[in-house]
């Protein structure tokens, strides 16, 4: 299992990564977590690979203006420890703690996982229901691309070829907020047979805000809009958590795989729903 | 076309060229003569090639040996010092943490950094700590022991 053969460079600023990428037919490696095993299967054998590893500006994490920047090379074991996110954002430091394994979280980053859009990956399900922001740059521009409109389809996102993801942009969490990342875990691979994340502040015995990222049910991670409409106003009941979470698989076409049917997956999108409610409730 | 890459190993610092599809666990393997870190799935699943890259274990087969230019690698035969066993091992020894032993070097190295990071993890921390490593004989149960074991022994 050799990858085929290809060019390398290892650019050490952003600016030089988009101009390797403006000149040549090249494909980014971030943490390789799912790219290398593709390539060895070749599946996937680009010409010239690009390696974001030793860009410092990729792994910074600030906050500005009420929202958490985290830089795209970061990598889940850096976001599930870091003591800021922990605090700031913690919806995506549970997450991240979710993924793969401790070898895995040691070398895959957030805007790698982001990019390959794997349907059972976790992050989509909190970012999502984060309603991420992510930063696209390329060679003389740069743009912002809501999370909903980022994955396009299965493995297909909404970054051009010459494009890199600089940094996630997320809401600093506001006090009284709960969150909340349940997982019903493959065994054998540890990803999402469907995730669930979920946020919820209450207010005068109410919820006044509710929001529901899903991932593993469909062929991209979404926000279950319908639950949350009929959770907003709510008092958050056992009852209400229940009928809402009912909701998570309308208009959703379920994925069906060995591992789960179709409707399996769409009766434990429901219990997980329910779950993360609750426990961020 | 090959690149330059300068690693050091277990100590010892290396200047090789190899070619950039060089998979980390190729490299030790047939470059170094590492036949520590083993090659079992070959899908980044089992865990037997995992070594330390800068101090943070990785799976060696889903890395390229050019990613690891400039920086330090630890291998299970970089754990011993002075002819005496790392107390991860001599625990493992003790409780009887392996039987055929294939998987034993990965979950070694990743023993020793879930103890660094959690000095005294309990059964269900070591058994999430551990995910990542595969062992198709023991079932587990001597291995949670062995890791207990180190991290009473580290912790002194």
């Amino acid at each position: 299992m050799i990858p085929q053969e290809f060019n390398y460079s290892r650019p050490g600023t952003v600016q030089e990564a988009v101009d390797l990428l403006a000149d040549n037919d090249a494909k980014v490696l971030a943490g390789g977590m799912s790219l290398i095993p593709l390539m060895k299967l070749r599946l996937s054998a680009p010409e010239h690979l690009v390696d974001l590893g030793r860009i410092p500006d990729l792994t910074r994490i600030t906050e500005n203006g009420g929202c958490l920047h985290l830089g795209a090379l970061l990598t889940h074991h850096q976001v599930a420890t870091s003591a800021l996110v922990q605090e700031k954002c913690p919806l995506i430091a549970e997450t991240a703690a979710h993924i793969g394994d401790a070898q895995v979280r040691n070398m895959g980053t957030l805007g790698g996982s982001a990019a390959h859009a794997d349907p059972a990956a976790d992050y989509p399900a909190a970012l999502c229901a984060l309603e991420a922001k992510v930063r696209l740059v390329r060679r003389n521009s740069e743009r912002l691309v809501d999370i909903g409109d980022f994955f396009v389809d299965a493995l297909t996102t909404d970054v051009e070829p010459d494009e890199i993801i600089t940094e996630l942009i997320l809401p600093v969490e506001e006090a009284g907020t709960g969150v909340s990342y349940q997982k019903l875990r493959q065994p054998a691979s540890g990803f999402a047979i469907v995730g669930v994340a979920a946020r919820v502040r209450i207010s005068g015995g109410k919820i006044a805000m509710a929001r529901v990222g899903v991932t593993g049910l469909g062929a991209t991670a979404y926000r279950a809009t319908g639950v949350e409409a009929l959770l907003e106003g709510s008092e958050g009941s056992q009852d209400d958590v229940a009928k809402a979470s009912a909701a998570v698989d309308e208009g959703v076409d379920a994925l069906s795989d060995l591992h789960a049917s179709s409707d399996y997956r769409r009766h434990v999108a429901r219990v997980f729903t329910a779950r993360a409610i609750q426990a961020a409730l | 076309m090959k690149t330059q890459i300068n690693v050091r190993i277990n100590g010892q610092e290396r200047t090789d060229e190899v070619e950039p599809r060089l998979l980390l666990i190729h490299y030790l393997r047939e470059v170094i003569g590492l036949k520590g870190p083993h090659i079992g799935c070959e899908t980044s699943i089992c865990g037997a090639c995992t070594v330390a890259l800068n101090g943070k274990t990785v799976k060696s087969c889903a890395l390229l040996a050019v990613q690891a230019d400039g920086q330090d690698i630890v291998t299970v035969e970089g754990l011993a010092t002075d002819g005496q066993l790392h107390p991860v091992q001599e625990a493992f020894w003790n409780e009887h943490g392996l039987q055929c032993g294939f998987c034993t070097p990965g979950m070694l190295m990743t023993t020793r950094e879930l103890i660094e990071r959690n000095p005294q993890p309990t059964d269900e921390e070591i058994r999430h700590g551990l995910e990542g490593n595969l062992c198709r004989c023991t079932g587990y149960q001597h291995i949670v022991n062995a890791v207990k074991s180190a991290a009473a022994k580290v912790g002194g």
